[in-house]
């Protein structure tokens, strides 16, 4: 078979940490492929990244810039990594399953007349692979049956690649014709925040309905900057306001799998299930003792947020203090 | 405007699977449409209607389904919301693959010349998230995937599509023909903006209940029986699915009495703090 192709996000110069685990995932799959594992990186500051990106063990970096790629758009971004593919004898082309991966991947796949595994959570052999399917109700094995394999990697069940190997060369290709369908970048609003990407984060502090009002999840923020973790949220807390949506975890939203995995006043509902079940310690924390989130849970406590916050808060600090 | 609608039936996701062998056991399923692509009916209907004249329709919305004969259920619902045509393509679920689909959708797009495919950015059963993205490739047409907003700009040439990405809300703007999935927020009150209902225009949250007259009338609209064959769909299966198991269980937990408890055992037994 051939080569192993990961594209790999950037931003500001830096290789993103949501890309690692898939240069995990490359380094198996180039093992079973026979071939090596090589990097791409396209837009703003991709030679910057790729610099970079270079001493995760990889056996070439490439680097694709120019103007109008500056932002990114699965129109003329596809086209790029379907032509470094084929011009690199990829087999298996893969990006991890963020916005980005979901959202470009399938173009590729159309371009390279491939088959497509999405959010691929093992590899069986080098076509086959495990995938989460009925919001992770079910485990699929699935084989994908052409020469060609397009991948999508799901963050949470790979472990983020190392930096340290010797560099790889880092080649620049040419952007080629750019051609964006009629597609064009308007704006991106984004929301900084001092605390880890909920992505990252170890640990992960996450309010739902139950908290009512916006103002509060300010103890839980606490509790979160207390453990150095990242705020989470429901959809329903997401969609009353309470918090901006990019906290969403969920089938639609984030899929994180932090060490401790703190639920409050979250019922449970299995979209939201879907994206922390692989947390390593859930605790959830509900005053209705049915609520479908304790089945999940390894500590719960049937209890308001009102009434367990404030001495969780304390309790926490007590052991920190002790450390 | 007129929209080509994808919509899947699922086994209902509330529902516990149960499973026969390496497969999923659907007999005695109860089948429900998927929520995404429900979305995406309520979206179209927003999209092809003047809401501050009594809902008057101002474009066309077909709605497609590959399924069994029983998917008539779903599409007649989408019918009685507000659709306008049905199309059911006979198809068995096994033998399909996002490949398939795309395949049939170009097929149907090639017929039906709609100035926008509107689908949900995925089946919650196989959750694959790829038709949408393979039909814009194939078509060479632009993308919106994980729509929240839509607004129709420059005089309905092309729309302003807001999508949760990474790192935060990105506009894209897509000229028509395009193809546009949809996130979960796209049924918001204000969500979608045609540019003939009032700007100002808040929707009820959600997909909309069908009205008595709706269901009348959707008795009265033709849905279309035909078959991949008959569509001349050649495509073979790019992905098989080889067999299905059931996660491993959590190991079941415990209920602690009080927050001390709690943090102890946090502390002392899964060592996490």
């Amino acid at each position: 078979m051939g080569n192993v192709l990961i594209v790999v996000e950037h931003q500001d110069g830096h290789v993103r940490t949501a890309s690692l685990p898939a240069i995990t995932f490359g380094k198996k799959a180039a093992e079973l492929h026979g071939g090596s594992l090589e990097l791409l990186l396209i837009g703003k500051g991709a030679a910057a990244a790729g610099a970079e990106a270079a001493t995760l063990g990889a056996s070439a970096v490439f680097t694709v810039e120019d103007a109008a790629l500056e932002h990114y758009l699965a129109e003329t971004y596809a086209p790029i990594v379907a032509r470094v593919a084929k011009e690199k004898s990829a087999s298996l082309v893969a990006a991890t399953a963020t916005n980005f991966g979901k959202d470009l991947l399938p173009r590729v796949a159309a371009l390279l007349d491939a088959g497509m595994a999405s959010d691929v959570a093992a590899i069986l052999g080098p076509k086959s692979f495990k995938r989460p399917q009925q919001a992770g109700n079910v485990v699929a094995a699935v084989e994908v049956l052409t020469d060609t394999v397009v991948a999508s990697v799901r963050q949470t069940e790979f472990a983020p690649a190392n930096s340290g190997g010797a560099a790889a060369p880092v080649s620049a290709i040419a952007a080629g014709a750019i051609d964006a369908r009629g597609a064009a970048f308007v704006s991106l609003s984004t929301s900084k925040s001092e605390r880890p990407d909920l992505t990252d984060a170890k640990v992960v502090v996450s309010g739902g309905r139950g908290m009512r009002e916006g103002a509060n999840f300010k103890p839980l923020e606490e509790i979160a900057d207390l453990l150095g973790g990242a705020m989470g949220a429901s959809r329903a807390a997401c969609d009353a306001g309470m918090v901006p949506n990019d906290l969403q975890v969920g089938q639609t939203g984030k899929v994180v799998a932090p060490d401790l995995y703190i639920a409050v006043a979250i019922s449970g509902a299995i979209q939201h299930l879907a994206g922390m079940k692989g947390s390593k310690v859930i605790v959830a924390i509900n005053k209705d003792p049915e609520a479908p989130i304790f089945q999940v849970a390894d500590y719960g406590l049937v209890s308001t947020w009102e009434k367990t916050l404030p001495d969780l808060k304390a309790a926490i600090q007590k052991v920190i203090a002790a450390r | 405007m007129k929209i080509l609608n994808m919509l899947k039936r699922i086994p209902d996701p509330e529902q516990k699977l149960k499973f026969k062998g390496t497969a999923v056991d659907l007999t005695g399923a109860n089948w429900v449409p998927n929520q995404f692509d429900e979305y995406a009916v309520e979206t179209s209907l927003r999209l092809t209607e003047n809401a501050s004249s009594g809902n008057a329709r101002t474009g066309e919305v077909v709605v497609a389904s590959i399924g069994p004969k029983e998917v008539q259920q779903q599409l007649r619902a989408a019918l009685a919301m507000g659709a306008d045509r049905g199309i059911l393509i006979d198809g068995n679920d096994d033998t399909l693959d996002a490949e398939i689909v795309a395949r049939t959708v170009i097929k149907l797009v090639d017929k039906e010349k709609p100035d926008l495919v509107l689908m949900g950015k995925l089946a919650a059963d196989s959750e694959d998230n790829q038709v949408g993205q393979l039909v814009a490739a194939y078509l060479g047409w632009p993308q919106a995937t994980f729509a929240a907003t839509i607004e129709v700009v420059e005089g309905g040439k092309a729309l302003h599509v807001s999508r949760e990405v990474d790192s935060g809300v990105e506009t894209k703007r897509v000229a028509l023909p395009a193809v546009v999935t949809v996130d979960l927020r796209v049924i918001a009150p204000s969500a979608v903006k045609n540019g003939v209902t009032a700007a100002t225009h808040a929707y009820a949250e959600g997909p909309r209940y069908a009205s008595l007259k709706g269901i009348m009338a959707a008795k009265k609209k033709t849905i279309e029986e035909t078959t991949l064959d008959k569509l001349g769909v050649t495509a073979k299966q790019r992905v098989k699915t080889v067999s299905v198991e059931a996660p491993p269980a959590r190991k079941a937990g415990v209920k602690v009495g009080s927050v001390d408890e709690l943090v102890n055992k946090l502390h002392n037994e899964a060592k996490v703090l």
